[in-house]
């Protein structure tokens, strides 16, 4: 019932509540009361016909890069483990 | 290109996979058993199940369902209430579709429905406020069912309906707090769980700060996922390079929607409309402080003032686990009567009603696979 779907707001009416979203190609109205700093192109979670949070694409970005650090560090050490075995 | 297809990365998830198993491997060695981790929210569950990572994770982690299925924690006398409302002459009850079907003592809404009482479906709370202007001869009430990421707006339709004074909408606020739960499982001594997978959307309107007591006071590690494959390893990542280090820390691994603090507008409407209460939760009992009431400036539109029903006590279907399968002391194929008398088509507990019931996701996807 938590579910989110995040959406890219296309239109904010006058009012600057009412706004049209897309995702996926589909269009739908929802109501940005919840949330605030968003304009056309802001990608924004909707939960319940409601914008909750507006999606910060950095934080995104740098998340991916902290797991591929992550990742990496250890799949290169498990590399050079694995030469030296050859090696031996 | 959406932001966040990137989180459909491929080549990464089977990356971060392969380092989450062996990791869990790692510490399974240690420890002598797969360390025990709960995914608190049943979008989580729901997930696990669909994408295979469950079953891909299951040689090296203990994945274990909780309490974060808002209509499967619903108390089974708070589901009876609701069956009451229904009956009551002139009323509409108006619901999020998950609801409809959960048995309660005396059948489920849509056995209501059958026998003439109204039900409308709703995506958006705000629909249960036109729903009432458009009905002045009705009752509309609202079933507030579900955690801090939907209360905030089921309060703007409360207030929405004061500036409108609607006098034909009230609601039954049966909304619940996930983390006053997440500390009594944290502090079960039946439950020995190393670690805490969080739920997004909760935190999203909270923020990371609202879950950091689980470190300092349960020293218990958790982090902060999101909903994509991607997501989920990368928090369960994090997550196991805390409980290999030995250390308990919250970690906020879905920064692209939860920040430290949480939503401030969420937040100010919540304590606007609401009050906190104490809460019957299916399986966990009475916890205090993990519910919400409407203020005393909102009273008007609580249900229970209008139809001042009592609650008797009742006990859960018989044979049903729902209660220790939301606690995450069992699996749901450990329910003599998962798959057999209890299937989606005809559920005996809520937990195989509710899409993001574990006990659906189990029979839905586990069978699929198998
Ligand atoms: S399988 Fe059915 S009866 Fe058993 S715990 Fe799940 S919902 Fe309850």
């Amino acid at each position: 019932m938590c579910l989110g779907v995040p959406a890219r707001i296309i239109a904010i009416e006058a009012d600057g509540v009412q706004a049209t979203v897309e995702t996926r190609g589909v269009q739908a109205r929802v109501s940005l009361a919840l949330v605030e700093g968003c304009r056309p192109g802001s990608y924004v979670l909707v939960h319940a016909g409601h914008a909750i949070s507006v999606i910060d694409t950095e934080e995104a970005e740098a998340r991916l890069n902290l797991w591929k650090e992550l990742i990496a560090f250890k799949e290169a050490s498990s590399m050079s483990a694995s030469t030296s075995t050859i090696e031996l | 290109m959406e932001t966040w297809s990137t989180y459909h990365h491929k080549e990464l998830t089977a990356r971060l996979l392969v380092r989450v198993k062996s990791l869990a491997a790692a510490i399974a060695g240690k420890l002598g058993r797969r360390p025990v981790i709960m995914e608190v929210c049943g979008t989580h569950t729901v997930a696990l199940a669909r994408t295979g990572l469950r079953s891909l994770l299951a040689g090296c982690i203990d994945l274990r369902s909780g309490p974060g299925c808002p209509v499967c924690v619903t108390a089974p006398e708070e589901i009876d209430y609701m069956l009451c409302l229904a009956r009551q002459p002139g009323v509409i009850i108006a619901t999020f579709g998950d609801m409809v079907r959960v048995p309660g003592s005396s059948g489920s809404l849509e056995k209501a429905r059958i026998e003439g009482c109204q039900l409308q479906v709703c995506y958006s709370p705000r629909e249960a406020v036109t729903l009432a202007r458009s009905n002045p001869d009705r009752k509309v009430v609202f079933l507030g069912i579900g955690f801090e990421t939907t209360a905030p707006a089921v309060g703007l339709a409360v207030k929405e309906a004061a500036a409108l004074s609607l006098k034909n909408f009230s609601i039954y606020s049966a909304h619940k707090l996930v983390p006053p739960a997440l500390a009594t499982l944290a502090s079960d001594p039946d439950l020995k769980l190393d670690g805490l997978l969080l739920p997004g959307h909760v935190s999203a309107i909270l923020g990371r700060r609202a879950f950091t007591f689980l470190a300092r006071e349960y020293n218990l590690p958790a982090a902060i996922a999101g909903f994509e494959p991607l997501d989920i390893l990368g928090a369960l990542l994090e997550l196991l390079l805390q409980i290999e280090k030995g250390e308990a820390q919250v970690n906020n691994a879905y920064p692209r929607v939860v920040s430290e603090t949480g939503n401030p507008k969420a937040q100010e409407i919540l304590r606007e409309v609401f009050s906190l209460a104490p809460a019957n939760w299916r399986g966990l009992g009475l916890i205090p402080l993990s519910g919400l009431k409407l203020n005393t400036a909102y009273q008007d539109f609580e249900a229970t003032g209008r139809w001042p029903l009592e609650l008797k006590p009742v006990p859960p279907p018989a044979g049903c686990l729902c209660g220790n399968v939301l606690k995450g002391l069992c699996l749901p194929p450990q329910c003599a009567l998962f798959g057999r008398r209890c299937t989606p088509l005809r559920p005996v507990g809520p937990c195989m009603v509710s899409s993001e019931g574990s006990c659906a996701a189990y029979y839905r996807y586990a069978r699929e696979a198998g």
